[in-house]
């Protein structure tokens, strides 16, 4: 199955095009901004020190999806989670269960993560994170 | 649209937000807009350092939608010209702004103590600043407010070192460690309102009104980021790509400008600076350029063996020019040295450079003594000047009080106008290219290089008259209004023509055709330039430091005749425009 990766983070120069595809990514309804963002370029306390990428490593049992009370996040098969919008409450348990915080709050209080769909990796334009296959 | 204006005000500690829908569609944003807010809020004859200064931050439309349109325009009365002062970042200032849900942000009166603010979507908090203050280097208080504030990613922080707190009249302020809004004093403005650093972050989101297109002159605009050679140059080298050129058109000013071409200029060039201490590349938000370069410097405790400390400079060309060929610095690690202490006290680099390489002649040539430098000051020595840095901050003796104010305030106390390098009272850039160059920095609105890049214009067209100098300079002039008011960076703009910000827009529901942008431009620069004039500016107060016609440029020996015939048909253009 195909996954986003990181391919070398001492790349990274902190440019956020990643975060910025993110919002983009629905053909439909893209957004300007980072509020769904659900990947998040740091700095090592400065980014002289180098950088790190945030965003959901689709984990096999994922907690996040284990605390919510209302069925929005649901592990998905092979890794990850399925986030329906609809059923969020907003709560932030999520938040709170990620060992990665890669679980952002969005402008509205919903949720936003990553779901592996890739739209960012063709926007990387220094190779830190790509999107390939990856044994489940 | 974004159409939002935050106006905090210190002296009561309060602040409202206003929607201006007919000031953004008017005037696009940043540079056009910020004219605008200062007729507004400020009056002309306010002392610079009075709280009755203004600091408007504007940002533009183009942010955060597109790539290389994330800068944020700073305006304010500057106090190192008395005149108008712009500044322009990138960093992260811009995209954080809008984040926040904010087209501009003004800032009015003076904190009775030191605060610093966090802008955090509709809400500021003023926090406490007392223990900020006084901690001279503005890395450190960098590092001290982002363990205290969130947004880790996304924030921005723009804040003063000691430069800024003393009132150093070209102190700067530094925006996520490595841009500025270095010219012309923002950071003695800060100061003076008792203001430590502004934080801003947010999560708004905005909607294009068609988003197919929306997404399809996005991806061209990458495409041709990415693809074109349009800017290779920022990408491999820098903007230290220039020094060698530069140098060997005889245009690099060296030693006060003694010289225009620095026999070390290898040295310090960009092509050596990547061979040797190149560390690593970074970039502003929603750039994928990263011309930011860092140099990776290691020095030795000398009386430690095995013990170093490697710290990362950003460099540019300019500070090449200003730490190092100005003032004889051949020696990579020595100019690295510079600029780091310059980074630490929040000065900008330029002004600095220029200062230093004055007080040096002023030395030389005895106008000055070491009672007053306290340091022996001779081209080349870095030690000296390091120290001397450290004074412009401490300002122990009347000399650097003097010395902090500006050159052109140093000269007139101690003499030596004539090789006293400033413009309108700013210190001049690094290119003793011609004529052009000249007249950039005596009429340009913010005495910048690149405001008209007459820099650019000599070396591309040699056998111009006086008037069409000033026609060219004016027409570059009057359509970088329409870029910083986007705000695009200046670096993008071969990459954003007329049409193809039309065609940005046009998603983002504000509709402007080419031309149209092109005439608001010519009306931005009106509007600044009687903005420019209230605030006292008067082109015949203007005087041109006489080492500029002794030194040979690009274009040889220049003619005072020249530029006085450029500046009377310049008087006669401005006076028709206003």
């Amino acid at each position: 199955m195909k996954r986003l990766v990181v391919e070398d983070i001492e790349k990274c120069v902190g440019c956020g095009l990643c975060m910025f595809a993110c919002s983009r990514r629905s053909a439909k309804n893209p957004e300007i901004g980072n509020s769904s963002s659900a990947i998040l370029p740091v700095s090592l306390s400065g980014f002289e020190r180098g950088a790190t990428v945030i965003f959901c490593r689709a984990c096999e049992e994922p907690p996040c999806a284990q605390v919510c009370p209302s069925g929005a996040l649901k592990p998905k098969k092979g890794g990850g989670v399925v986030y329906v919008e609809n059923l969020c409450l907003g709560c932030h348990y999520c938040v709170e269960a990620c060992t990665l915080n890669a679980i952002f709050v969005r402008e509205d209080g919903k949720i936003a993560v990553c779901i592996h769909c890739g739209y960012c990796a063709d926007y990387c334009p220094h190779g830190v994170i790509a999107y390939k296959e990856v044994e489940a | 649209m974004r159409d939002a204006v935050l106006i905090i005000d210190l002296d009561n500690y309060t602040y409202e937000v206003e929607h201006r829908p007919e000031l953004f569609e008017k005037w696009l944003g940043g540079t056009g807009v910020a004219v605008q807010l200062m007729r507004e809020h400020m009056n002309p004859k306010a002392d610079p350092l009075s709280p009755e200064n203004v600091i408007v931050f504007a940002t533009g439309p183009l942010t955060p939608a597109y790539p290389l349109a994330s800068k944020t325009v700073a305006m304010f009365k500057s106090p190192l010209t008395g005149n108008l002062g712009e500044s322009h970042a990138g960093g992260r200032t811009a995209v954080s702004i809008a984040a926040a849900g904010y087209g501009a942000i003004v800032i009015k009166g003076a904190s009775k103590k030191p605060v610093y603010l966090v802008v955090e979507n509709d809400k500021v908090y003023f926090r406490d600043g007392r223990v900020l203050w006084g901690i001279p280097d503005s890395l450190i208080v960098g590092r001290i407010i982002a363990e205290n504030e969130p947004g880790r990613g996304t924030r921005t922080m723009m804040r003063i070192g000691g430069a800024g707190e003393k009132l150093v009249r070209y102190s700067c302020v530094t925006t996520e460690t490595y841009r500025h809004f270095g010219r012309l004093g923002l950071g003695a403005v800060f100061g003076s309102k008792k203001l430590k650093a502004l934080i801003v972050r947010g999560r708004k989101k905005y909607l294009p009104t068609d988003a197919k297109k929306y997404r399809e002159v996005y991806d061209e605009i990458y495409k041709i980021a990415i693809e074109s050679d349009a800017m290779k140059k920022y990408h491999l080298l820098g903007t230290a790509a220039n020094v060698i050129p530069l140098n060997e058109l005889k245009a690099l000013p060296t030693r006060n400008l003694k010289a225009a071409r620095f026999e070390r200029a290898e040295d310090i060039s960009g092509e050596a600076l990547a061979e040797y201490n190149l560390g690593r590349r970074i970039a502003c938000s929603h750039c994928p350029v990263a011309c930011i370069h860092l140099a990776a410097l290691r020095l030795p405790y000398e009386n430690e063996p095995y013990f170093f400390r490697t710290i990362m400079i950003s460099y540019d060309y300019e500070l090449i020019y200003s730490l190092g060929s100005m003032l004889g610095i051949g020696n990579r690690d020595d100019l690295l040295r510079l600029i780091h202490r310059v980074e630490t006290y929040g000065l900008d680099a330029m002004s600095t450079g220029v200062c230093l390489a004055w007080a040096t002649e002023a030395l030389e040539r005895g106008i000055v003594g070491e009672k007053d430098t306290l340091v022996k000051l001779a081209f080349g020595d870095v030690e000296g000047y390091l120290k001397a840095i450290d004074f412009i901050y401490e300002q122990p003796t009347e000399f650097y009080k003097h010395l902090a104010m500006g050159v052109s305030h140093a000269a007139e106390v101690y003499g030596g106008k004539e090789f006293a390098l400033a413009f309108g009272g700013n210190e001049m850039p690094g290119y003793h290219t011609g004529y052009a160059a000249v007249l950039n920095y005596l009429i340009g609105m913010r005495h910048s290089h690149l405001d008209s890049a007459g820099y650019s214009l000599d070396q591309k067209a040699k056998e111009l008259s006086p008037e069409e100098t000033i026609d060219r300079l004016i027409e570059e002039e009057s359509w970088r209004q329409t870029l910083s008011s986007l705000v695009v960076c200046f670096f993008a703009r071969g990459i954003y023509t007329p049409e193809v910000i039309s065609k940005a827009l046009e998603p983002l529901s504000h509709s402007i055709s080419p031309d149209e942008l092109k005439k608001l431009g010519n009306e931005i620069y009106r509007e600044k330039a009687r903005l420019k004039v209230d605030l006292g500016f008067n082109l015949d107060e203007l005087s041109i430091p006489k080492r500029i016609f002794e030194t040979p440029s690009l274009h040889g020996k220049l003619s005072e005749d020249f530029v006085r015939k450029a500046l009377d048909y310049y008087r006669k253009k401005l006076r028709e425009m206003l």
